[in-house]
Parts: structure tokens; sequence; C-alpha cells
């Protein structure tokens, strides 16, 4: 076994082999632009692109037409938002459908940034809080909408906490009141079973890296029939991808996206088994160790491979500086930043803040073992328990005192 | 983020972990900082005489937070009450190296010392 073991899958992942392999041609023998169509080296090309949009579009349900390659995900969100609010909230283009927004708090900043930006230009957004396990509910969708309603922006997979949110039901209730839905799939393409159809999204965004492919390739689908979207470019050129994103195409990361969600398509039901059984291995392991361990996140609807915890009475900075030598994970306390802040997605939640500074995220992959999560889970617990006979925090709740009741001095 | 050797150190083998009879009347103990904020010291002393005999500490907080506290504890440890007063934030941050973004760690550090020291003569009356 080699260390560090890299459970931080959520951050990225590496390109599968079967996907580098396909992808190699591409930056050399087969190096041709896909706009070109005077010859061979173009439609090449552009027959590869072709296939990987028909393997995207497979994946998640769509029709390869729906499918428009971006540089990842943070520009398919960019593009999906001020896109559809210039095309549909802009008396320019004459739809004026609305200008609100539904976001929640528990979004990426990619989502959260766009948004915060789209408010400076005359949006209202409205954030919901989700409950205590980061879940939105439906309910809570219904409520904040108004007549002037134009989309719905909400992530299907968290990427801190692993919670599923409803989707198919926000969907349906988007569709009945003629509002737009528009999902983050980063996390969740190529993790658990998606169908823009069936699960009544109009938009959603996905990247290739995520789901073992290379960085720096993504994709946004935009539904074209029941409703046909359409939205304002907002990188103009070429025309390409169908005037939705001008720029020529990253062909050989395109192939690389494409074989990726084949990949994914094909060992979906293996890589869910796989990834689900050594996450509870692995808090099986510590929690059969350590007590006051508390999930972050949807025990019920729960990405596959993602576990989120917080070690109570241990700061995560210093878990991290413990293992970090063997273990790559994240923490979702921010002590390196100068807000002092802890993540925006467990405040949200409304995990008090000391929780949230004592928590870690572990991210299991298609190449986790089970050698590396029982290593892991042991140095988590050697490294717990020496924190907390240096946790003064542990030493008075072992005395019985109610930490909420001591009055602090914060600095 | 790299951390200085000396931080490291600290992590690694803490000096002067633990407790003193709080209750004592010759121990003088500061808990400052706050949990929301990721970081809580508990520094205590014990003094004979002008003189700070024995110091402990616990710390929950990150690794320049521990190192910090660790390296105050070494520090007080056969001073007068006075010479420890004198210690200050910035002296902690040269000798640990620590970055800008950490230098509240150093200054918490300075506060368990103050916080022990008031403790300490709150009890003497």
């Amino acid at each position: 076994m080699k260390t560090p073991i890299y459970l931080d899958y959520q951050a990225t992942t590496p390109v599968d082999a079967r996907v580098l392999e396909v992808m190699l041609p591409y930056f050399t023998e087969h190096f041709g632009n896909a706009a070109s169509r005077n010859h061979s080296f173009g439609w090449t090309a552009e027959e590869a692109v072709d296939t990987a949009r028909d393997e995207v579009a497979k994946l998640i349900g769509a029709n390869s037409k729906e499918i428009v390659f971006t540089s990842g995900s943070t520009e398919a969100i960019n593009l999906a938002l001020k896109g559809a609010v210039e095309m549909y909230g802009d008396s320019e283009h004459g739809k004026i459908k609305g200008r609100h927004i539904i976001t929640s708090l528990v979004e990426h900043k990619a989502v959260l940034d766009t948004c915060k930006h789209l408010e400076k230009r005359g949006c209202e957004v409205t954030y919901l809080t989700p409950d205590k396990t980061g879940r939105v509910s439906v309910e809570q969708v219904a409520e904040a909408m108004r007549e002037d309603t134009l989309l719905v922006a909400l992530i299907w997979g968290n990427n801190e906490i692993g919670t599923i949110n409803p989707i198919r039901e926000i969907g349906a209730l988007c569709h009945e009141k003629n509002v737009l839905l528009f999902v983050d799939g980063t996390q969740t393409v190529g993790k658990i079973p998606v169908d823009v159809y069936e699960d009544n999204v109009d938009l959603m965004c996905l990247s290739a890296h995520k789901l073992y492919g290379p960085k720096g390739a993504g994709a946004l689908f935009v539904r074209r029939r029941k409703p046909r979207v359409r939205l304002v470019s907002q990188i103009d050129g070429g025309g390409h991808e169908r005037g939705m994103r001008s720029g020529t195409l990253n062909v050989a990361s395109i192939v690389g996206l494409g074989e990726a969600c084949r990949v994914c398509r094909i060992d979906l039901d293996k890589d869910i088994a796989h990834a689900t059984g050594l996450r509870n291995r692995l808090e099986a392991r510590i929690r059969a160790s350590l007590d006051e361990v508390h999930l972050n996140g949807n025990a019920e609807h729960l990405l596959p491979g993602c576990l989120n915890l917080s070690f109570a009475y241990v700061e995560g900075e210093s878990l991290l500086m413990g293992i970090n030598n063997e273990l790559a994970v994240s923490s979702g306390s921010a002590c390196t930043s100068a807000s002092l802040e802890p993540s925006h997605v467990l405040r949200a939640m409304g995990v008090g803040d000391e929780l949230a500074h004592s928590s870690i995220r572990f991210g299991i992959g298609r190449s986790t073992t089970e050698e590396e999560v029982d290593y892991a889970a042991d140095r988590i617990i050697e490294t717990v328990v020496r924190l907390r006979d240096l946790s003064p925090l542990y030493e008075m709740a072992l005395e019985g005192i109610d930490l909420a009741t001591v009055s602090w001095t914060g600095h | 983020m790299a951390y200085s050797d000396k931080v490291i150190d600290h992590y690694d083998n803490p000096r002067n972990v633990g407790a003193l009879d709080k209750k004592a009347d010759d121990v003088g103990t500061g808990l400052v900082g706050a949990p929301e904020c990721g970081d809580v010291m508990k520094l205590q002393i014990q003094v004979e005489g002008d003189k700070i005999v024995d110091a402990k500490f616990k710390t929950f907080g990150c690794g320049s937070a521990i190192a910090s506290s660790s390296l105050a504890t070494e520090w007080v440890k056969g001073k007068t009450i006075e010479e420890a007063l004198s210690i200050t934030n910035s002296e902690i941050v040269e000798e640990l190296s620590l970055p800008p973004v950490k230098i509240h760690c150093s200054v918490l550090a300075e506060d368990a010392i103050k916080a022990a020291v008031a403790d300490y003569k709150t009890k003497q009356g």
C-alpha cells in the first residue's frame, strides 16, 4: 500500500487508464480542429466530438443535441444562469419572464457567486436554508416561488457533505409552475443514476475531472423539448456549440469526457456498490473506536463515496496536520482563512461552529481499497485520541461541563 | 500550507500537556478563545513566591495554536510573574515563524498567560 492515501475524490479524480488511452491520439495523430469542414483532419476530430457528445447524453438520458461542451462546471454554471437571465429576464430580448431566482445556502461558490453577480444586475435571489442534513425540500421551493420566478438553481449531490436533494420532485414543481430548473450535477453525474427527462431537469452542469476524465472539460445540458430552453451565449466568437459557446473545441479532453461518461455508465452499479461498501466500512471502523463522532449529511440520501464527519473537541486543521503525511482528505475548518469562518455549507445546516471546525470530508473512489480505508480509519482514530488528550474542551466535557454555558472570550 | 519545523516539533511533542488543580490557591488558570472561533487555550501556572514553578496547557486549535501554547508554557516556567507578563505575541511569532494568518494563535497564547496570572492574583486577593 502506497501513502499518502488519496481520499479526496470530491476534489478531483485521476484520469481512468481506459480514458487516457482513448484520448492520446487526439493530441498527436488526430490533432484536427473539429470546426474544419474542408478536410479529413477536421472530420476526424468532429466525429470524435460527436461520439463524445453521444456518450455524455447517454449517461444522463439526454439527446446529444442538448449537450454544450464547456471548460468545466464553473463555466457551465455561468452560462446557464447568466444566459437564462439574459434570455428570459431582459427586455432587450422581449421575453420578460421575471428576474427572481431561487437557490440555496449550500450551493457551490460557482453558483453563489454567479447569483451575487446577477443580484447586482437587478435580479432578486432567494437563498433557501436547508434542513440540518443539508437537504432542501420541495415544499420550501414551492413556498419561495413567486409570479416572477424565472429559475430555480440547486445542487444535486452536495460536494461537501454528499446530501442528495429531491431533484425529481422539485423539477416536477418547476414544470408545473413554468419555472426553469438548473441543477449542479458536478458531484452527481456518474455517481448515481441520472436521467434529466425522468428527473425533470432543464439545465445541468457536469465536469469531466470529477468522473475520471481530464481537468478542463465539462458540459451543460440544455433541454430542447418541453420546455425548449434558450440561452444567451456568454462567450462570443465563431459560433461553436450551436452558438452557445464559441471557442475551438478542446477535442482531446472532450474525447476524454465522453469516454469517462461511457465507463461511468457501464460501471455505474459496480462503482456504487464499491464506494458505498467502503464508506460504510470506514464509518463503522471509526465509530467502533471513537465516541462523539457526528455525521454531516443525510444518511438516507447520500452520495455513495462521500463521508463527512465531525470529531467533537478536536479542531479539523490540527487533525489534518496529524494525518496529512499519510492521508489526503479535506476539512471544513477554515483556520487558514482570514475570516476564521468554517464551511458555509455546515453553517447553513446549523452545525455549530465548533463541530464545523472539527469536520473532515472523506471521498472514496474507484481505486480505493479496503486496506486503504482500514489504514485511514486507524490513523484518524489514533490522531483524534491524541488530540482529545490535548483538548481542554474534551476535558471539560468529561467533567460534565456544558460547553454552551461557558462564557467564552471570542476573538 | 507548510508549517515551520518548530511548529511541527511542538505539535508532535507538545511540552507540558496536562492539568494542575484549578482549585489550588497557588495555581492560576487562564481559559481563552472560543470553540466557534476554532481555538481554545487553557494555560495554568503554579506559583511559589513570585516564581512560576510549573505550567501546563491544553489546546483545542490548529497546529500553530497548539505550538504557541506549548511554547508559552515552556517560556513561563522558571520566570517570575512580572517576567512572564512581559512575553509578547510577536516573540512567539518570531520563534515559531508563524505566517500572518496564524498571528491570532500567538495573541491567544499571550492572552492565556495574562489570564492565568490574573486568576492567580485574584486568588491571592
